[in-house]
């Protein structure tokens, strides 16, 4: 799950991380009014959207006055912004982040992960901030610092040293570091996040050390255990058909393409887009229906494939093994019936009871075509999306 | 003729008396597997499916003389049941569990790794099975054929899709093994490869990767340096959207790292056979150890 820079902010900011002083704004007036409050001769209005690269598309903006600050909000409220992570199809505005202005000497990046191969926490520093991690990592990946942390200790205060010393730090802000970073690793594991990214992490004028941005995201699975993390969930920043499907249990994305693909498990939903592309088509979602695909979750999940226009033509492709198939070809043609399901539906099964299911699809009197195998699938259901591209 | 599980395993199951622990170990049974008893807390004493139950793990392998533990237990208690049947010294643990906190495996991970005598197959995986002999997990049982191709995968249905394409073309296995899809799993695909490298039963080794990380990266390096059997690879995810999430909670390209693009170079860098089609996996297996023979 993830959440706006203000709120990953105000989470860091729990743990002992330096935070710029400012407010969050859901209107213009309430800009303005936080302008006036915060009393410095410079602020920053930064649209809050869960996408990175706000800067290139106009979503960070510097105002000299809290009459310029509402301004500055009152355009960026509503608009669509387009930046190089968010599609061209862009996020609308609906939140504004109002802070003080700081003077920067240096920018620094700092992020927290899990390091899949090594099974434990990574600490990842650059001297390289405000540039994209990625970015780095390719142009210069010894520009990247790493301390593996130990999950039975956490970050030990010599390994914040090694990185601040690494990253160039004078002494005197290495002792300011020390507890930074370890916050920062703190916020990380107690909230369960699967990443946490000062980027940047600035030095002000004054020496000191300052998150000026922030990036934070949870580990779904861990979100049962954090009551007022699953709070901060912003509905209209995911595709709501995406959230729909979650309701149910179904694990669906949309892509853009025109095959409508049901699957059961995550690995052959995958496989069966790819065969689709093969096939010269291109597949318009993936879904995976979860290993059992039940009756209801048929249903669901045809529901939420028919409210994408652009599907010409479903493919099923469950492959149950102990499912019975007559059981499932019931609930096909049940769900297809009561959704008045108008594209072509290619259906292979493999399980107990196959013949017995394709009986039921055929003597459905629906448009239904049975398919033998995913290669015999993809290309049935691609000729009848249109054809190739 | 098989690597980790044979007639000669006892398992034990976590979670016997819940409804999936009590489907699976039916199935289990079924195909032969020595189930010798469970474990569900509060319920020792009892008797489930004709088999004791106990309270503890500890207790179970005493009496029971378990070399093996399958976990169906929800994922807020799956750690925990991790650790309680390593610390009972078990050998072999399958965690069938998807859903558990990452931060949670990196800890069992850690512990696992000092004590260095269990060997974790999972999470979120549908186990390891050596058809004919011992089946451990999810797997639908008759699809599979007792033989010499060694599976490993990422992923549950489509290994099923993939193994019953080998048994269909007259294709045995000797064992597949369902890693899982989670970002941190017990044994990874580089190990898995290992141990059917070892194995003189296995002629051949079909791997089915995903998106996400780099464990296909780690096995192709070591298959390049260290196997001489053909192995076969396949990576699904080819046409997924970076930074989405795919099902299995490891399935992510973040950052531009982990495309299935890359994953096919590093394979076919390390003189593996790709695949480009998940309807192909079965049929170039025959090919490639038809060309062998012949």
């Amino acid at each position: 799950m993830k959440i706006h820079e203000y709120q990953a902010k105000s989470i860091l900011a729990r743990y002992g991380v330096p935070i710029p002083r400012g407010e969050v704004a859901f209107t213009k007036e309430e800009a303005r009014t936080i302008a006036q409050r915060l009393a410095v001769p410079l602020v920053v209005v930064k649209a809050q959207i869960h996408a990175g690269g706000r800067g290139k598309g106009g979503g960070v903006k510097l105002a000299r006055s809290p009459e310029h600050a509402a301004e500055l909000a009152g355009q960026m409220l509503g608009m669509r912004l387009v930046t190089p992570q968010t599609g061209p199809e862009g996020r609308i505005v609906r939140r504004v982040l109002i802070e003080e202005g700081l003077q920067i000497v240096r920018e620094l990046y700092l992020g927290v992960l899990v390091d899949r191969a090594a099974a434990t926490p990574v600490f990842m520093a650059s001297a390289a901030g405000g540039m994209e991690i990625e970015e780095v990592a390719r142009a210069q990946p010894e520009a990247i610092l790493r301390e593996w942390v130990d999950p039975a200790v956490g970050l030990q205060p010599f390994q914040a040293r090694k990185l601040a010393f690494g990253l160039g730090l004078p002494p005197e802000l290495v002792t300011a570091a020390v507890p930074v970073f370890q916050a920062l690793y703190r916020a990380f594991l107690e909230t369960d996040a699967s990443l946490v990214e000062i980027n940047p992490c600035v030095v002000t004028a004054d020496g000191r050390l300052v998150a000026l941005d922030a990036k934070v995201s949870f580990d779904d699975n861990a979100l049962y255990r954090h009551k007022e993390l699953r709070e901060l969930r912003d509905l209209d920043e995911e595709d709501p058909l995406e959230v729909e499907a979650s309701k149910y249990g179904l694990n669906y994305i949309k892509l853009d393409g025109n095959v409508g693909c049901m699957v059961n498990g995550a690995g052959l939903a995958m496989a069966t887009m790819d065969i689709i592309q093969l096939a010269g088509g291109r597949p318009a979602n993936f879904l995976d229906v979860g290993g059992g695909a039940s009756a209801d979750q048929v249903k669901n999940a045809f529901r939420i494939l028919m409210s994408d226009p652009h599907v010409k033509a479903v493919f099923i492709n469950i492959f149950g093994g102990i499912l019975r198939c007559d059981v499932l070809a019931t609930g096909v043609v049940n769900a297809a019936r009561e959704l008045q399901l108008a594209v072509p539906v290619v259906v292979r099964m493999e399980g107990t009871n196959v013949q017995q299911g394709q009986q039921i699809l055929r003597d459905s009197g629906l448009n239904f075509t049975i398919a033998d195998g995913m290669q015999d699938g993809a290309e049935k259901v691609v000729r009848l999306a249109g054809g190739a591209r | 003729m098989s690597i980790l599980v044979d007639q000669s395993t006892r398992v034990l199951v976590q979670g016997f008396t819940g409804r999936e622990g009590t489907f699976h170990a039916t199935q289990m049974i079924d195909y032969g597997t020595n189930i010798v008893g469970g474990v569900t807390p509060g319920k020792g004493g009892t008797k489930h499916l004709e088999r004791p139950v106990f309270n503890t793990v500890q207790q179970a392998v005493r009496e029971t003389g378990a070399n093996a533990s399958v976990i169906f237990v929800p994922p807020a208690f799956a750690a925990d049941a991790i650790l309680e049947a390593a610390d009972a010294g078990i050998p072999l643990v399958v965690c069938i569990t998807e859903g558990i906190p990452t931060l949670d495996m990196v800890r069992v991970a850690a512990v696992l790794a000092r004590s260095g005598r269990t060997r974790l197959i999972g999470p979120n995986c549908p186990g390891i099975i050596s058809p004919g002999k011992c089946k451990i997990g999810i797997m639908p049982g008759p699809i599979h054929k007792p033989g010499h191709v060694g599976v490993v995968s990422r992923s549950g249905t489509l290994t099923y899709e993939a193994v019953d394409q080998l048994s269909r073309l007259g294709i045995g296995q000797s064992t597949c093994i369902g890693i899982g899809g989670d970002p941190i799993v017990g044994t990874s695909f580089l190990e898995a490869i290992r141990l059917f490298n070892d194995d003189p039963e296995t002629h051949a080794i079909v791997l089915i990767g995903e998106i996400g990380g780099n464990a296909e990266e780690l096995a192709a390096a070591f298959v390049r340096e260290h196997v001489r059997k053909p192995v076969i690879g396949f990576v699904a995810g080819q046409t997924a959207p970076p930074g989405r999430r795919m099902g299995h909670a490891g399935a992510i390209i973040s950052g531009g790292q982990g495309t299935a693009a890359e994953k096919y170079a590093a394979l076919r860098a390390a003189g593996i056979h790709t695949v480009a089609s998940p309807a192909e996996i079965g049929a170039t297996v025959a090919r490639v150890l038809g060309a062998r023979v012949g």
